[in-house]
């Protein structure tokens, strides 16, 4: 048996002393504060985590991007069905954008509340968010009925494809969104506010605020744009 | 799980932590204010649709100037992403994001347009130079 320094050893030596040492450059030159910028270590994980969730967002709002390039370019294309100036309902969407914008509102309400460990002040502000986007859904799969009982289903033309599937995909990420909010309360509701629960809240919200900025360029574009001018 | 998990004193902030120089206001004051201005933007965009006070051609110039503006609100009041420098990482991701959002959306309409005038039938051309 040898008695020298096993190479492990000498591998935890180089990590602790070595030029390359969390919290130092390759000079050595120490910046033990700085994170994020080549030297110090990598970043809290809420950092790393929320970083991460932008990422994801952002891969979906491209795919929404193609979707609304998909209805911008089939937009005429009616096949002598309607038009979205005869379909659509202007009162209905601003309820629905009203009841979206302020569920977007309390949902960081209920993130402050959270943040100060105030447990019925999350759970109030939550469920405020959730019952808006809940309405938000009922609201537009009447308006979804409506159209396909009226014969103006995504079968009847170009363009009321390309309209079922953008607004049905935003749809479907707000009722997706429902159930991970649903989750979310349970979650804190067992099991309070834990740093890894709070990094999940934390995507949550970046999760529900994205859906409302899809839905701006939504409500102009589709609706607005199709119905007014 | 290093000791340092979720701390907030560090330089990067993560997207949706507020601004940890503090901007003079609460965290509750900056969504209210975000919350106010998106509500006058989007009453504006529904106003101007169904009016005559803009002139007609000008409207849907006007209506995606108020939706990229209130999707800067909510970027900045809802999201908390700033130009400032614990926000770098954030916000080149978002730039990167919105290029390729306009590359498909401007792209795809301007390719399709070609398109539809290139493949024109002789009729719907002659009904085009009348």
């Amino acid at each position: 048996m040898s008695k020298g320094p096993t190479p492990s050893d000498v591998a935890a030596a180089y990590i602790q002393h070595g030029p390359y040492r969390v919290g130092y450059n390759a000079h050595g030159h120490g910046y033990p504060e700085a994170r994020g910028h080549g030297a110090g270590g990598q970043a809290p994980r809420r950092v790393i985590v929320g970083y991460g969730f932008w990422i994801f967002l952002l891969s979906d709002i491209v795919m929404f991007s193609g979707f609304f390039a998909a209805y911008a370019v089939l937009v005429h294309a009616t096949a002598g069905g309607p038009t979205g100036r005869e379909l659509f309902d202007l009162k209905r969407v601003a309820i629905e954008t009203a009841c979206l914008l302020a569920s977007s509102f309390t949902c960081g309400l209920g993130y402050v509340a959270a943040t100060r460990k105030r447990q019925l002040e999350t759970q109030f502000w939550m469920l405020a968010t959730g019952l808006l986007g809940l309405v938000f859904v009922i609201l537009e799969v009447l308006e979804f009925y409506e159209m396909i009982v009226a014969g103006a289903g995504p079968d009847r033309s170009a363009f009321l494809s390309a309209f079922f599937a953008l607004v049905g995909c935003h749809g479907l990420h707000v009722s997706i969104g429902g159930l991970w909010l649903a989750t979310m309360m349970a979650q804190i509701w067992l099991k309070g506010f834990r740093p890894g629960i709070m990094r999940r809240l934390l995507c949550f919200n970046l999760f529900w605020h994205a859906l409302d900025i899809i839905w701006v360029a939504l409500f102009t574009i589709v609706y607005l744009l199709g119905a007014g001018a | 799980m290093s000791g340092h998990d979720d701390e907030w004193e560090f330089d990067d902030a993560a997207p949706g932590d507020e601004h940890a120089g503090g901007s003079g206001f609460g965290a509750i004051q900056v969504y209210l204010l975000g919350f106010l201005l998106a509500i006058g933007l989007t009453v504006a965009s529904f106003w101007i649709a169904g009016s005559s006070a803009v002139w007609g051609p000008g409207i849907p110039a006007a209506l995606l100037a108020l939706a990229v503006a209130q999707m800067g609100v909510h970027l900045v009041f809802f999201l908390h992403i700033t130009s400032g420098p614990e926000n770098t990482n954030n916000t080149l991701a978002l730039a990167f994001g919105v290029l390729i959002v306009l590359v498909v959306v401007v792209g795809s309409v301007w390719i399709m347009a070609h398109l539809n005038h290139n493949l024109m039938t002789m009729d719907q051309m002659k009904a085009m130079q009348r």
